[in-house]
């Protein structure tokens, strides 16, 4: 028995000095992202949607993506049973006891997303008029966006050897020829609206305001997750219709907090190992020669 | 007895070999299948549950049991303890082999891997961008540094073969100068050999923390980078005693019984900072309630902190070489049943989700570990890797 306790212990805190630094470190606060000035969005209130779906068709069409048959033996329906590598938006019914509503999900368009956050070269980026979007020559398909994004938006093409990542860029290349996304040219009920984001957001503000009667009162996406550029108003509480409860922090701020504190400005593992070839030295001048593995 | 390593030797292709040779061609199948067809089609894999056994057993379990080298390298280097000099060069090629399979396996469950090649080149300014904010490029960056590092440090038990028996001129005098310029330059690979595993098994945790609300809380804490940290620390050296014990008795060789004895108080040292560090954080995060709910969740907490608090107490009460052998097995199975829920059971992304691994998705990681089993015999009886003894199978 000659492990000295006392020298094991130093010897773990010291290897684990980078991490030690990320839970011990008071972390810095990181300003919160506001929408960018130009920022477009959509505004979804679920009171008036008629469940059509003609949304989800004008959708298809304009990204140009294959029908989903699977579900029906004969083939002859396109009917996606929910997000998929083949569907980038798709309506849905919540029906409960005494309440019912229609739904629309989509990509959020957040403010600060969780997607960009976690990949590795910047295929997820917010970029003009903070849409997000996926960049194809950039993605190596490892998923980490499917395991960050908080509303499990992107979805994969798990059935072909060549997938890409799918979900919505707000018709962004609709928007570059002077027209707006697909979804809210088509719908109508005027359900789905396309527009600015601050006056989406002032609109949703009067509709509350106007009939209170109507809404739950919120405006879902005005601050969950750090804020998404597509808003929600509805008649039944929010998580019924598969939106989660977050908190008005963005959805990736605790991980990047613990990751800026260890790495902040790459001093922590510089000094880590610069203290483990010190000390590595030492060891060896004092062992002598029997230091080779 | 010396310590000097020698080969094993013996004959290569002995019954068990052949069994190893099979699941490898089965292996070989599956990945035209899987490159050929889709992931989608040999896997169980979901949008809900994008990671399955690939990434939480192949990755993120397996280089924390390749941890072997990185925690007795602590031990040797770090603490000064050069005694366990035998136990290092065994560790370095399972951490070396087990770290190479990983990287294998990101390269099989990743969508679009004729792309990989920019995580490599990712920083050129202008071409592509890394997102330092990502903590999966920390551990993509780390782990392939890693493997690099990991061969290198293992490198003169094949130099010191080769200066002596290569058959060019030319490989042998490579051979001697390399093992040369070791003899200078290895303990600055050593602390790079230390530092970043210490950088990517935290981070392999930290990567959790963006799943949010699907990471049941009793895991999703700021804590997890230093738990991933502390516990494959205590898997590398449960592996480094499993191991030794079954090298020992494949090839008959001389049990380490009294190093593996007092590496365990270096074992119970670890055990017990991390379920201290896990129940503190949780009682401070006012979390307590949660491990009292006898939901599933509940259940794998504890059977998770068991197998961390048995092995510590039965390693405190006795110290003969079966228990620490069991010890060393609970700690190999507490801290893989750690990942499993942070990366699978513990994720939850739904009801209208389940996952559970396909049989062609479980034989590619069983063709992982073949491989991985059939270098490793190939390596210690060819190689000067295992220390001691008089071989007892006839050397050629």
């Amino acid at each position: 028995m000659s492990i000295d306790r006392r020298s094991l212990l130093k010897g773990l805190a010291a290897a684990g000095a980078g991490a030690a630094a990320t839970a011990a470190a008071p972390v810095e606060a990181s300003a919160k992202a506001q929408a960018p000035a130009d920022a477009l969005g959509m505004l979804y209130d679920a009171t008036r949607c008629i469940g059509c779906k003609s949304c989800v068709v004008a959708c298809k069409q304009a990204n140009d993506m294959p029908p989903e048959t699977a579900t029906f033996p004969d083939g002859l329906w396109d009917a996606p049973i929910d997000l998929s590598g083949k569907t980038r938006n798709i309506i849905k019914l919540y029906k409960g006891d005494d309440e019912q509503s229609y739904m629309k999900a989509q990509c959020m368009h957040c403010i600060d997303p969780a997607c960009a956050r976690a990949c590795m070269i910047g295929a997820y980026r917010k970029r003009e008029h903070g849409i997000v979007t996926w960049d194809g020559s950039r993605c190596i398909g490892c998923r980490y966006c499917q395991v960050a994004c908080p509303y499990e938006i992107p979805k994969f093409q798990w059935d072909t050897a060549t997938p890409k990542m799918v979900k919505c860029e707000m018709c962004n290349h609709l928007i570059a020829v002077g027209k707006g996304p697909a979804c809210c040219a088509v719908c109508p009920a005027k359900a789905v609206i396309f527009g600015k984001y601050d006056e989406l957001l002032a609109d949703a503000r009067q509709r509350l305001a106007d009939h209170p009667d109507r809404y739950i009162p919120k405006i879902y996406g005005e601050h969950d997750g750090g804020g998404t550029q597509v808003l929600y108003l509805a008649g039944v509480d929010f998580p019924k219709l598969g939106l989660p409860e977050l908190s008005d922090e963005p959805a990736g701020e605790i991980a990047q907090k613990v990751q800026h504190t260890a790495y902040k400005g790459f001093i922590a593992p510089v000094v880590l190992y610069g203290v483990l070839g010190a000390v590595l030295w030492r060891n060896r001048r004092s062992a002598g020669k029997e230091d080779q593995p | 007895m010396t310590h000097q390593a020698r080969a094993v030797g013996g004959p290569l292709l002995t019954r068990p070999f052949t069994i190893l040779l099979g699941l490898l061609a089965a292996w070989f199948i599956l990945l035209i299948w899987r490159f050929g067809a889709g992931i989608g089609a040999v896997s169980g894999l979901s949008d809900g549950y994008p990671w399955g056994i690939w990434i939480a057993f192949d990755v993120v379990t397996g280089t924390a049991l390749a941890c072997g080298g990185y925690a007795v390298a602590i031990l040797c280097y770090i603490l000064n303890k050069g005694k366990y000099h035998p136990l290092v060069r065994p560790a370095l090629l399972t951490s070396a082999l087990g770290y190479s399979l990983a990287a294998l396996a990101i390269i099989i469950d990743v969508g679009r891997p004729w792309y990989i090649w920019k995580i490599p080149i990712g920083g050129i300014p202008g071409v592509w961008h890394y997102n330092w904010n990502s903590a999966l490029l920390e551990v993509a960056l780390c782990v392939m540094a890693y493997v690099g590092v990991l061969w290198i440090e293992l490198s003169p038990a094949f130099l010191e073969k080769w200066k002596d028996s290569a058959k060019s001129q030319w490989l042998r005098n490579f051979s001697a100068a390399g093992l040369k310029f070791f003899d200078k330059a290895l303990i600055w690979i050593i602390a790079l050999g230390l530092l970043l595993p210490t950088m990517h098994q935290s981070s392999l945790g930290t990567v959790m923390l963006l799943a949010g609300w699907k990471l049941h809380p009793l895991w999703n804490t700021a804590m997890i980078p230093l738990l991933f940290l502390i516990s494959c620390i205590g898997m590398g050296y449960g592996v480094v005693v499993l191991e030794s014990a079954v090298s020992s008795r494949v090839f008959k060789r001389q049990r380490e019984t009294s190093m593996l004895v007092s590496l365990s108080g270096a074992i119970v040292v670890v055990l017990v900072a991390y379920t201290a560090l896990r129940f503190a954080d949780i009682l401070i995060q006012g979390k307590a309630g949660l491990m009292f709910r006898f939901d599933m969740y509940t259940v794998l907490f504890w059977i998770e902190m068991a197998l961390f608090i048995v092995p510590a107490v039965m390693l405190l009460r006795r110290k003969d070489f079966g228990t620490i052998l069991q010890a060393a097995i609970l700690i190999i199975l507490g801290g893989s049943m750690y990942r499993f829920d942070a990366y699978i059971a513990a994720y939850n992304p739904g009801s209208n989700w389940a996952y559970f691994p396909s049989v062609p998705e479980l034989l590619i990681t069983v063709g992982a570990i073949a491989l991985e089993i059939t270098l490793y015999i190939v390596i210690v009886k060819r190689f000067p890797i295992l220390a001691g003894g008089e071989p007892a199978v006839s050397t050629r």
